[in-house]
């Protein structure tokens, strides 16, 4: 194909992923709205007027980051476990296996699909927030940098779920097993400078403490880590995920008999 | 002139260790109308998917218009267009929708897409229905916007496995008609049918497929031709207690009571009536027992099944 002709397959996908969750948006856009609202005016207006400062900001500013972030993980993620797994279901992923789209244009283009609605998501969430708090800019390339990795990741994960998925069930036990343990114990509510020596040693092996905490730089200006160290941990990560979908999209495996 | 189709060694062993194919040898011209048939669980699925990269082969070659699809996938798939046998859109999305998404998985512009979809939707009734989801199609106007989506992009072969199925009758011949039309337009097509009066109206070259291998490839004509024997179906004035002793031509009767007479080719009919004036049977109807092609067809598949058991039993 030519590299017109691959860049139609490719927004092809994306715009027929852009569709599918505007169209159910009742179960995709407005749950993590409403969800988020709530975080803001329970730990942020009312717990968070009775803890004072956290990381040397009113606990409001400090969560705010945290809960975008989130918000675009979980979205990202969902978008491309959902809808990869249901066209495998419905079998209309055969739509696209008699095509000529290469593998790696498939998984482009569902991967930015996943990272349309994780960032839209993330947007709405910002959005929302400012209904409660001023947010401040510290470090803009840092922080842009940093959700669109994270959220790239991400669906890329939704992605292997995908394949690997043989029943509905299968694609809610990593969002509802791990992924939001991890993100609730990757500092989105602390600072893990509170945690006890050994649980910070623990937390660190979080990887979504780095994502949260490179998010968190990028606004305020503090983390507990070095957000370089986290870009560079988030790329690590997106090129082994990339790898494995594409080997596991060249063997067929779960689509082709 | 190159072949629209070569298969070559053509083996397919599933998952769980079934052989679904033993050996698969086709060859389909350019311009052929083409009918592949054979009962349940024959392998014609699985040979299609193979074709249309929905099934892993175990081995063999598959060509494409000369592009084999171990080396020149892409090219293969461009001249390709699928009607596969199981509904495979997202039941959720627009008619419109799933023709010209379609048509963007070929790299084909949204334009050029929509005024494709436009065209086939139209020319097979489907253009009112454009905004519809397809879960809320019927069974009939599912299979024709499956036939749409595989000609969006204009392919010069197209494989249709069983696009009949469930089909009535008059949706049938209008399908019959528009895939006729297409042949003569150029487009070399290939389908599975359980309906041997579709291949019989339909298809130049028929291989029939059994058990994972193909017991015959030929022309229809030859094939017709081969048939030496028919049965008829006589309806007596006067219901029979036994079948009467026609010389020379072996008699039954049915579960009905009709009479069933079988007569080699060549053999003509007016002896069958002298016979039968002989005894005084009147006979009141008669007819041909059932389609040609079915009768031949039922006869191969029945020895080819005797066949596999002596194997069974010589091995034993
Ligand atoms: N995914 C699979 N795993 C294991 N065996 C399979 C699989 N798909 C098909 N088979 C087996 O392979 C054989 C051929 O199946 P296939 O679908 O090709 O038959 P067919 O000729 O298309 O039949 P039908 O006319 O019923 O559609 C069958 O015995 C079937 O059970
Ligand atoms: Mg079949």
């Amino acid at each position: 194909m030519t590299p017109q002709a691959l860049f139609t397959a490719f927004s092809t996908i994306v715009v027929r992923e852009i569709r599918r969750f505007t169209r159910i948006w009742a179960q995709t856009l407005l749950p993590p709205a409403v969800t988020m609202t709530l975080y803001f005016i329970i730990f942020g207006n009312l717990i968070g007027s009775r803890i004072g400062e956290m990381g040397g900001f009113e606990y409001m500013s400090f969560i705010v980051p945290g809960l975008i972030m989130m918000s675009v993980i979980t979205s990202s993620y969902a978008n491309v476990v959902s809808s990869f797994f249901s066209m495998k279901f419905q079998r209309s992923i055969e739509e696209l296996l008699v095509s000529p789209v290469p593998n790696w244009v498939i998984l482009a283009g569902y991967v930015t699909g996943g990272m349309a609605r994780g960032l839209g998501i993330g947007l709405i969430v910002t959005l929302l927030s400012l209904a409660f708090t001023r947010l401040s800019i510290h470090n803009l390339p840092m922080m842009v940098l940093t959700v669109f990795l994270t959220s790239a990741l991400f669906a890329l994960g939704g992605f292997i779920n995908a394949m690997l998925a043989t029943k509905f069930d299968d694609i809610s036990i990593v969002p509802t097993f791990v992924l939001t343990p991890l993100t609730y114990l990757g500092g989105v509510f602390y600072s893990i400078d509170l945690l006890p020596g050994f649980w910070q040693g623990v937390s660190m092996a979080n990887p979504i403490l780095y994502m949260v905490n490179g998010f968190r730089y990028g606004i305020l200006g503090v983390s507990d880590v070095n957000p370089f160290v986290s870009l560079g941990m988030i790329l690590v990560f997106i090129s082994v995920l990339a790898f494995i979908a594409l080997r596991m999209l060249e063997r067929g495996k779960g689509i082709r008999h | 002139m190159t072949n629209a189709l070569e298969i070559e060694g053509l083996t397919k062993t599933y998952g769980d260790g079934f052989k679904a194919l033993k050996g698969i040898d086709l060859h389909v011209a350019e311009g052929d109308f083409f009918a592949l048939l054979g009962p349940n669980g024959a392998g014609k699925s699985t040979t299609l998917g193979i074709v249309c990269s929905l099934v892993n082969k175990t081995a063999g070659k598959v060509r494409v218009f000369g592009y084999d699809t171990d080396t020149h996938l892409s090219d293969a798939k461009l001249n390709l267009g699928v009607v596969p046998q199981e509904f495979n859109f997202n039941q959720f999305e627009k008619v419109f929708d799933i023709v010209t998404t379609q048509a963007g998985y070929y790299g084909i512009p949204l334009k050029q897409a929509s005024a494709s979809a436009e065209k086939y939707l139209k020319k097979l009734g489907l253009w009112e229905k454009r905004d519809t989801p397809a879960r809320m199609l019927s069974g009939g106007m599912k299979r024709r916007l499956m036939i749409a989506r595989a000609l969006v992009h204009e392919p010069k072969l197209l494989i249709l496995d069983e696009p009949t199925a469930g089909v009535d009758i008059e949706l049938r011949r209008s399908m019959w008609t528009f895939l006729e039309e297409m042949n003569r337009q150029g487009t070399t097509i290939i389908l599975t049918t359980h309906y041997l009066e579709e291949a019989e109206a339909l298809c130049r070259n028929i291989a029939i497929i059994d058990h994972g291998k193909i017991l015959k490839n030929t022309s229809k004509k030859a094939l017709l031709q081969q048939l030496s024997l028919e049965t008829f179906v006589l309806d007596t004035e006067k219901t029979l207690d036994a079948a009467p002793e026609l010389n020379g031509f072996p008699t039954r009767l049915d579960g009905e009571g009709a009479l069933e007479v079988e007569v080699q080719k060549g053999q003509g009919l007016n002896q069958v009536f002298v016979e039968l004036e002989r005894l005084g049977i009147k006979v009141v109807s008669m007819r041909t027992k059932a389609n040609r092609l079915e009768e031949l067809f039922i006869r191969m598949v029945e020895e080819n099944a005797a066949e596999s058991t002596q194997t069974v039993e010589g091995a034993a």
